[in-house]
């Protein structure tokens, strides 16, 4: 029963897969010319003019003048079957070797976000809905709120401010200087720990406000279900019987949140990782973005997608292996 | 029946009042009673109204530019002046400028003279929304030659106060503009999913997964990078809210379309089809109704949405461009940490959006909880 | 008549006493008493119920002896002691709530079930998880060995394949198997006391007759102390030995079940017994159709299937055959009732007449017109003179329309009348059905259970239909409102001469109410015939396991009835 759902569901991702990669692709395209004309403007800019032929010789050597399908045929078929995400216009280099350390770095962060946000949401929800309207819950629900309502860029402007103003420091980035450009080592990654809680707080903030408002309304729906005085007539202590029934049911909804607090986290990992100037995926695809450099763009547009549509399998797979009730449906 | 619910109904029943008392009026009782919502209210029409009457209410143009103030820090408003007998009259001080002559670094000092306001005086000339010329503003300087700077000035002079007022029409309606968008989609979607359920319902259930499954801000960049700068501010504005609302709509359509499938199944709508009752009147008369509560809240709730989105877009800067004034764009020029521990009150906008973001939770909040009276 | 098994120990001392219990409610706008200063005792072996309508207060006395009253109640005086072995009381109200002492006796020495079989079970925890968590929490045995007793709890609670049942979780058993589960979880640590708050409410009337004969017998062997929450008499009758009455909080009457029966004191009891007993024989009131009245509407071959789509791209699935082939005839002036237990089809049927669903398969005629297959107008037409009534009067008035907006719907939309004519017709139309015409400018809220039905029945009469469909309009009401509501209905029988379909799952009602029956049983009629001749001389086996089903409303005759089983079911 249970593997059936999951092959299904695993199915299911193929074509939302090929949907992004399309919407992906057309993204990259959207805007009006291509790389050669932001190129030649460039060089207009410099007083260089390029003459039509070689022109037409890059356009040819690009690609670019192919129609639309035959790009992305040969842009996604590369990718799917040699792992070749195209060249980087800008960097003249694959777009495989720029990606893959910034995408890991980006998976790092937000699966590290993620923990922590479930870390600090749950005890908090499950508080706040226990204790309804005590001094404890007032203040979960104030912090909670304005965790909701600070954009991240602005928390990391602030901690910022607050590291320059107050400490001398400079908080930003993942890595200090001598292992900004070292090879990994165990030294390294220590180093990258030690950097990691600044942007792990200033990306879960608003994911964990809103999860610890999921929990605790949740929690308090389930508190007064019947199932619970069937609990307590049993004679079980009051934590035992809060932690094993209505928290146990409350989770399920929790767990599924995963599917919107990763896109949430990806998205978010962007703007912070621009802010705190973080060698993550984000700045890097805006700059492809604003260069139209359409394949280093289309590969983070893609691979973050990707990412989500991954995590909203994942909270699929596992309300399926908590919720019984999913199974029979 | 367990009589355990129906204890709460005892303090409800008799009162005249409750008995004649429409729908709308028991929302508004019940929201009334939730202080956080009320306040929210209230600063959220006040936001508004500073949206609308922008020119009057900021002392200078916003795009002036002074390059003897600039990164002026802000000045503070005094009422009671004592210098010749009492009165009471706003004024500032005047601040003096020094430039340090090892560093070469600008420092700003108090000075005693006092830069008097008057109340509605005349000042820097503006075409009221774009209409109606006029020069009157509910602070002016008594001459015109000075200026006065509550919030500050920025890297060019300008003044932050102005600035923040411009930027609170611009950042406050798009949340507005884009919930219009979001609304039409939304409840067309919604509803015609929700109606007409089968593979239009499979279809559309699909379409919205899609949207929710992608990260919006690489989305959104990806969008706002299309568009030239070289456009006009309106049309920019236009289309970063259209590109805003495109994702916005999906939560609203997931709350129509389920509370159409739980509204199409209710007695009192079947009762209305064996009335004898349209299609249309049914969808209108009998199912709207029930449903506009619902969508307000709901509506409450994405303009929040909209209006941190718009700010983080135009913070990186692929949303409005200056020389539109929004919110975000302000925030823009407090991207460099060197700026901003120079002057620290170019926060101040991301305070407007933390608090006009709040603002509209508690209302939202409260109209959700308020927007089914009958359910207890 | 038959000895009523007595324990010999009639004098031995109570095993709980509630003495002047009161419960409180603190609200923002102050306190009130729910329940005010009630005495009474529980004795081991024996039940004692305790009735009442809704918000007697009866379900918050039950919690408050197990000190387990939900917020924002409190106990606020009395004593609830408690003896199970003779050797001294624990005052049960004076323990802390959360404690260890209460927490011992809850499951241990006193057990509970409740009236929702499905949501007083965990939805995410097999069945067995939460009966071993039960034992394990007040027997000093090991998990094995609790595993081991729980199939036995469940073999004698009669569930089919104990063991596998255990590893199953709630919302795979039916209503009946999972009020079952939870009597054997109740009774797993073999409680001195049992406490059962309308356990058999949300249950089918076989399926109720099921779980009090399992009840009793289980009391027979376990002996232990019964306090039965019901509103129901006829369960009453059925089951006490002595009998607690309610009434808005206050304790009006107790004593022995025969005595309650035969000779009641409060009034409110007299009144309670009286409506039940009303609806014990055909209505006086009532108009017999004459013999030669013509059939106004034929059912013929009637059929509906839905479709649950399922599989990966939604082809395969089961088709559900609510209705299967239902013969029906209803003459000129007469009330047919439809009576069935849930799941039946009955309500499927009088929604395919009333022209709610689109028929899968079959005929029928109105005037000799077939309305399953009817055009646009005609179906406008069929609709003002076929009309319906709905069970849930809560539901079933738009809460954001006046009383008047309501009643006047159908009269607008079928281009009937407007301005002050429309206003008189309303004015009208709620005079007939015994309301003050100065309320039409209220919303529904603003009305009770019965008057709201008598709004929904203004409304079905507004267009001077010629045949209602009644789907079990009384039984979402008090039991004393429901003959009022049934005298309305006769009273426009009468005078206009409706003819009536009569959905219902209460036999009594039916008896009541209608000249035939036709009783449904899985989407098909199994018997129909004249009322009287169907309830005294039942021919098809579920017909009789439906009757002797039925709580008989006189303690008297407790156990002179033969009851019958009907297998073609699966509980």
């Amino acid at each position: 029963m249970i593997w059936r759902f999951i092959i299904k569901r695993i199915l299911w991702m193929v074509p939302f897969l090929i949907a992004v990669s399309m919407v992906s692709f057309l993204l990259i395209q959207a805007p009006p010319g291509d790389y050669l004309t932001t190129y030649i403007a460039k060089l207009a800019e410099s007083n260089e003019v390029m003459d039509q032929a070689s022109i037409n010789d890059l356009r040819q050597r690009f690609g670019l003048d192919q129609s639309i399908f035959v790009q992305y045929w040969k842009w996604i078929s590369n990718i799917v079957l040699h792992g070749d995400f195209g060249m980087s216009f800008e960097w003249r280099q694959p777009v495989s070797q720029l990606i893959w350390e910034r995408m890991a770095l980006t998976l790092l962060l937000s699966m590290a976000t993620l923990i922590f946000t479930w870390a600090v949401a749950f005890p908090i929800g499950v508080y706040s809905a226990v204790r309804k309207y005590s001094v404890g819950d007032y203040i979960a629900t104030t912090l909670g709120f304005l965790g909701l309502a600070t954009p991240n860029f602005l928390l990391a402007l602030i901690l910022m401010y607050i590291g320059v103003v107050y400490f001398g420091s400079d908080v930003g980035g993942l890595f200090s200087d001598p292992f900004k450009n070292a090879p990994w080592s165990w030294d390294k990654v220590v180093d990258l720990s030690r950097h990691l809680w600044l942007p792990v707080v200033v990306l879960g903030t608003g994911s964990t406000a809103s999860l610890i408002r999921i929990m605790r309304a949740n929690l308090l729906d389930e508190l007064n279900k019947p199932y619970v005085d069937t609990a307590r007539a049993k004679g079980l202590s009051e934590f035992r019987l809060i932690m094993k029934y209505p928290v146990r049911v409350a989770l399920n909804p929790f767990v599924s949140t995963i599917g919107w607090v990763l896109p949430q986290l990806v998205s978010g990992a962007v703007v912070t990782a621009i802010v705190l100037s973080l060698p993550l995926s984000g700045p890097l695809m805006l700059q492809a973005l604003m260069s139209q450099d359409m394949y280093l763009a289309g590969a983070f547009v893609l691979m973050l997608s990707s990412l989500t549509v991954i995590g909203m399998l994942i909270s699929d797979i596992l309300l399926v292996l908590l919720d019984p009730r999913v199974r029979y449906e | 029946m367990s009589d355990l619910s129906d204890t709460s109904g005892a303090a409800t029943t008799g009162a005249d009042r409750i008995a004649v008392a429409s729908q709308s009026q028991l929302i508004w009782w019940a929201f009334r009673k939730h202080k956080l919502a009320m306040a929210g209210l209230v600063i959220t029409v006040i936001l508004y109204l500073i949206g609308a009457f922008a020119e009057v209410l900021s002392p200078e143009d916003p795009n002036d530019q002074d390059r003897r103030a600039v990164f002026q820090p802000p000045q503070m408003i005094h009422f009671v002046d004592t210098s010749a007998g009492f009165s009471i009259r706003p004024y500032v001080y005047a601040m003096e400028r020094h430039r340090d002559p090892t560093s070469l670094a600008v420092t700003y000092t108090a000075s005693d003279r006092k830069i008097y306001l008057h109340l509605f005086g005349k000042g820097a000339p503006y075409v009221f929304w774009g209409l109606i010329p006029g020069d009157l503003h509910l602070l002016a300087t008594e001459d015109p030659s000075d200026r006065v700077f509550l919030f500050g000035a920025d890297r060019l002079g300008r003044d932050m106060f102005s600035r923040v007022l411009y930027g609170t029409r611009i950042s406050m309606s798009i949340g507005l503009v884009g919930v219009a968008i979001s609304l039409i989609l939304g409840v067309t979607l919604g509803g015609i999913s929700g109606y007409y359920g089968g593979w239009v319902d499979t279809a559309i259930q699909r379409v919205i997964e899609f949207i929710l499954s992608l990260p919006t801000i690489p989305v959104w960049l990806a969008l706002a990078a299309a568009l030239p700068p070289s456009w006009p501010i309106y049309q920019q504005y236009f289309v970063i809210t259209l590109i805003i609302s495109l994702v916005g709509w999906t939560e609203l359509g997931r709350v129509v379309r389920g509370r159409f499938l739980a509204l199409k199944n209710e007695d009192f709508v079947i009762a209305a089809r064996l009335d004898g009752a349209s299609e249309a009147r049914i969808i209108f008369r009998h199912m709207l109704p029930s449903l506009t509560s619902h969508i307000i809240a709901s509506l409450t709730l994405a303009i929040p949405l909209m209006i941190l989105a718009e700010t983080g877009l135009s913070f990186l800067g692929l949303g409005l461009q200056p020389p539109a004034i929004s919110w975000g764009v302000l925030l823009k020029e407090a991207q460099n940490i060197r700026t901003i521990s120079q002057a620290p009150w170019l926060f101040i906008p991301g305070l407007f959006v933390v608090f006009s973001v709040l603002a509209f939770n508690f209302l939202g909040d409260g109209m959700r909880d308020a927007a089914d009276p009958y359910e207890q | 008549m038959p000895p009523i098994p007595m324990s010999n120990d009639m004098t031995a001392a109570p095993i709980l006493r509630v003495e002047d219990l009161t419960v409180g409610f603190s609200m923002r706008q102050g306190a009130y008493d729910v329940v005010h200063k009630i005495n009474f005792a529980l004795h081991r072996g024996k039940t004692t119920c305790v009735v009442g309508e809704s918000g007697s207060g009866k379900s918050v006395t039950a919690r408050a002896i197990l000190n387990i009253v939900p917020r924002p109640g409190v106990i606020n005086g009395g004593r609830i002691l408690f003896d199970p072995d003779g050797t001294g009381a624990t005052d049960l109200a004076a323990l802390d709530p959360r404690g260890k002492a209460i927490r011992a006796i809850r499951g241990g020495r006193i057990a509970m079930i409740f009236q929702e079989p499905m949501s007083s079970l965990s939805p995410v925890h097999t069945i067995g998880s939460q009966i071993v968590e039960a034992i394990l929490l007040h027997r000093k045995v090991g998990r094995k060995e609790a595993r081991a007793m729980a199939t036995d709890l469940l073999a004698q609670v009669e569930i089919p394949d104990p063991a596998k049942a255990l590893d199953r979780y709630a919302f795979e058993f039916s209503g009946g198997m999972r009020q079952r589960a939870m009597i054997a979880m109740a009774l797993s640590c073999r409680p001195d006391v049992l406490i059962a708050d309308e356990p058999t409410t949300a249950l089918d009337v076989t399926t109720q007759a099921e779980i009090l004969d399992l009840m009793r017998g289980l009391q027979r062997d376990f002996g232990m102390a019964i306090m039965f929450i019901t509103h129901d008499m006829g369960v009453v009758a059925e089951l006490a030995d002595d009998v607690v009455v309610m009434e808005k909080g206050r304790l009006v009457e107790q004593g022995n079940v025969h005595q309650i029966f035969s000779a009641p004191q409060h009034p409110y009891t007299q009144r309670l017994l009286a409506s039940v007993r009303r609806l014990e024989e055909p209505a006086a009131a009532k108009v017999h159709v004459s013999p030669e009245a013509r059939p106004i509407l034929a059912v013929e071959g009637l059929k509906l299937h839905f479709h649950k789509r399922a599989g990966l791209f939604g082809k395969g699935g089961d088709t559900i055959r609510a209705v299967d082939g239902v013969n029906l005839t209803l003459h000129e002036g007469e009330a047919l009732g439809i009576v069935g237990e849930s799941g039946s089809g009955k309500t499927t049927v009088g929604r395919c007449i009333a022209g709610v669903y689109d028929v899968t398969e079959g005929r029928i005629d109105f005037d000799g017109r077939d309305i399953a297959r009817a055009g646009k107008d005609e179906v406008r037409e069929n609709r003002r003179q076929i009309r319906m009534i709905f069970q849930d009067p809560f539901a079933s008035l738009n809460p954001r329309m006046t009383v008047k907006q309501i009643i006047a719907e159908p009269l607008i939309v079928n281009n009937i009348c407007s301005g002050q004519e429309l206003d008189d017709r309303v004015a009208g139309l709620l005079t007939q059905v015994g309301l003050d015409p100065a309320m039409r400018e209220r919303y529904p809220h603003a009305f009770s259970g019965g008057q709201r039905q008598r709004i929904v029945v203004a409304r079905a009469i507004a267009l001077g239909p010629r045949v209602i469909i009644a789907d079990e309009p009384t039984s979402a009401l008090d039991v004393s409102i429901r003959s009022q509501v049934l005298d309305l209905l006769l009273r426009f029988q009468a005078e206009m001469g409706l003819s009536f379909v009569f959905i219902s799952h209460d036999m009594s009602v039916i008896r009541y109410f209608c000249d035939r029956v036709a009783v449904m049983y899985r989407g098909r009629v199994v018997e129909i015939g004249k009322t009287e001749q169907i309830i005294t001389d039942p021919q098809h086996p579920y017909t009789k396991a439906l009757l002797s089903s039925v709580p008989l409303s006189d303690p008297r005759l407790r156990g002179t009835r033969q009851r019958h089983r009907y297998m073609g079911e699966t509980a």
